[in-house]
């Protein structure tokens, strides 16, 4: 079982691009221009990589891969629908991921003890509410995209046109608030600044909307869940049980 | 009076297929302007299985069966025609129509690959809804009848072939279901393991009642299974009907072989009027028609000295495969 934990505890280290971004933003002091404090902008990482811990998603490739070796079949005839064992698989690799994150969250505040902060209940409440919402948003943009598998062999192809705007909008880069005035105009009306950045703000205690923040995340769900219920309905009469 | 569980109707399947030519002219010619074409797999088909019924989808390569039982299961949808399993539309794909069948595809796994079978077990147990002693009684249960209770706790990617597909079907059968759909379950098994998967299938359908499906390229699993098969050839239904006629049909004389005495009384013997297949000193093989047997032994004991007789009928592959490469079978 070793190899299975050392996998785990890659995928965790595999995820600190924030902290390769505090790093650029701090050696270049790029924070002052638009005024967050060093201590603020290192909290915003850290949370940014537990956000991104706890939302990361990949049903699309394991729908992909299952549907291509012939495996969606049999979960197809029972009496749930396929996407919640990749839900259960995800959540249930969240938990597991949760002590090395907490390891690698040790030693940041080893080297950057100013940073320490111990938010209040509420906020890490809503914080843990919020990450789910991130969660189950880009569960459900993915599994879109992931449904496409009933009409294209390669739907994980299209998914890399999603991750782009994941990447470069969601706040894991950068906090959206250093993003240009006209991004800001109309970002908010997406659903990336509600992914990272929303939830990493709002657990590491910057000004942040939270009331307005949550709607958002509600409204997207609310808007995603009919349409994967549409795309899953009409991609099944599709099925052509290939490989199997 | 036993009624229909399935009920197929003038049921048509067609794929898009699309077609590329070899080479880079090819690939950039299929890039810009794909060419498909549309294949009926399946054409114009109609049958019924009643409540308990073993039947035998028998078929070469790509005749259509297994495109049948993924549509009587509902996993594909059909172009046209309908199907009525167990009163539900099966593309529906409802609930209770879930509960009540099960699809068993040879060497497609949904057992986790990691786990010992019983987390699979309990998950199966799960998704139908039941609760967990009921649970931990089937799987003894299920698991008694296939000799498999040690493998339980192993995980599944230790398992042989056969015990991986012993719990296979363990998992697949924890709800009972009533209708069972069977796709080459014994593929890569083997001999002893598709023996005891053929002895488990006929108890569970003697004890339950549950009506079988079943695509096997291995004519034992039909033969000892089947008392009914379906044979399908390019898509259409080319026999429908009992086992034991179509055999007797297609196989109407045995041979004999008879080891005389003496020469002289194996060359009296390929005169006296009966169809030789060869002769070899004093052995000599007939062909006797099945309903002329007993006259036709009786005959020979009366009149030559014989030291030996075998009768041996003809290989059941060889015999099947006849209805396989022929579309009408006049029967």
């Amino acid at each position: 079982m070793l190899e299975y934990r050392v996998e785990i505890a890659l995928w965790a280290i595999s995820g600190i691009i924030p902290f390769f971004m505090l790093n650029i933003w701090t050696n270049n002091n790029l924070n002052e221009s638009i005024n967050i404090s060093d201590v603020l902008l290192s909290r915003y990482f850290l949370c940014a990589f537990f956000v991104r811990q706890f939302s990361v998603v990949w049903v699309v490739f394991s729908f992909e891969e299952d549907s291509l070796m012939g495996k969606v079949s049999p979960y197809l005839i029972q009496p749930l629908n396929p996407f919640f064992r990749y839900f259960a698989q995800h959540l249930a690799e969240q938990i597991t991921r949760l002590p090395f994150a907490l390891i690698i969250a040790f030693f940041f505040f080893i080297f950057n003890q100013e940073s320490i902060w111990i938010p209040n209940l509420g906020i890490l409440l809503l914080s843990i509410v919020s990450t789910f919402f991130s969660f189950f948003i880009q569960f459900l943009m993915q599994s879109i995209v992931a449904c496409l598998c009933f009409w294209t062999e390669k739907a994980s192809s299209i998914e890399r046109l999603l991750f782009i705007p994941t990447l470069f909008l969601s706040g894991l880069l950068a906090p959206v608030v250093s993003f240009p005035e006209y991004v800001k105009s109309w970002i908010y009306f997406t659903p990336f600044p509600y992914l990272i950045d929303f939830p990493a703000n709002l657990l590491s205690g910057n000004e942040t909307n939270i009331s307005g923040g949550l709607s958002m995340q509600i409204l997207w769900i609310f808007l995603l869940f009919p349409l994967f219920k549409k795309i899953w309905s009409e991609g099944t009469k599709k099925y052509t049980a290939m490989g199997s | 009076m036993v009624q229909n569980i399935i009920d197929v109707r003038n049921l048509s399947k067609s794929f898009d297929i699309s077609s590329k030519e070899p080479g880079l002219k090819g690939t950039i010619k299929h890039f810009f302007r794909r060419q498909t074409k549309s294949l009926k797999i399946i054409k114009d088909i109609s049958f019924e299985i009643k409540e308990g019924e073993i039947v035998g989808f028998l078929g070469a390569n790509g005749a259509g069966k297994t495109t049948i039982l993924k549509m009587l299961c509902g996993l594909i949808y059909p172009s046209e025609g309908s199907i009525l399993v167990s009163g539900y539309l099966p593309f529906r794909r409802k609930e209770n129509f879930l509960k009540n069948i099960t699809l068993i595809m040879g060497q497609k796994q949904q057992l986790i690959w990691d786990l010992p079978p019983i987390e699979s077990f309990y998950l199966n147990a799960s998704i139908y809804d039941l609760d967990k002693f009921e649970a931990k009684k089937r799987i003894k249960k299920l698991s008694e009848m296939l000799e498999i209770d040690e493998e339980l706790f192993i995980p599944v990617r230790k398992l042989s072939l056969g015990q991986r597909m012993k719990s296979e079907l363990l998992a697949a059968l924890i709800h009972e279901p009533n209708i069972l759909f069977l796709d080459e379950p014994t593929l890569g098994l083997d001999i002893n393991a598709q023996r005891n998967l053929r002895k488990f299938l006929l108890k569970y359908n003697k004890e339950t009642n549950a009506t079988i499906c079943l695509t096997s390229h291995y004519m034992k699993d039909i033969t000892s299974l089947c008392k009914r098969v379906i044979c399908v050839h390019e898509g259409e239904i080319s026999y429908d009907g009992k086992l034991d006629l179509l055999l007797k049909k297609l196989s109407p004389v045995k041979e004999i072989l008879i080891v005389c005495r003496s020469e002289e009384d194996a060359i009296k013997l390929e005169n006296y009027g009966f169809t030789v297949k060869n002769k070899t000193k004093n052995e000599i093989t007939l062909k006797i028609e099945n309903n002329s047997i007993t006259s036709s032994l009786k005959t020979i004991l009366n009149n030559f000295d014989i030291e030996d007789l075998f009768i041996n009928e003809p290989p059941i592959d060889e015999v099947i495969g006849k209805v396989l490469i022929k579309k009408d079978y006049d029967i």
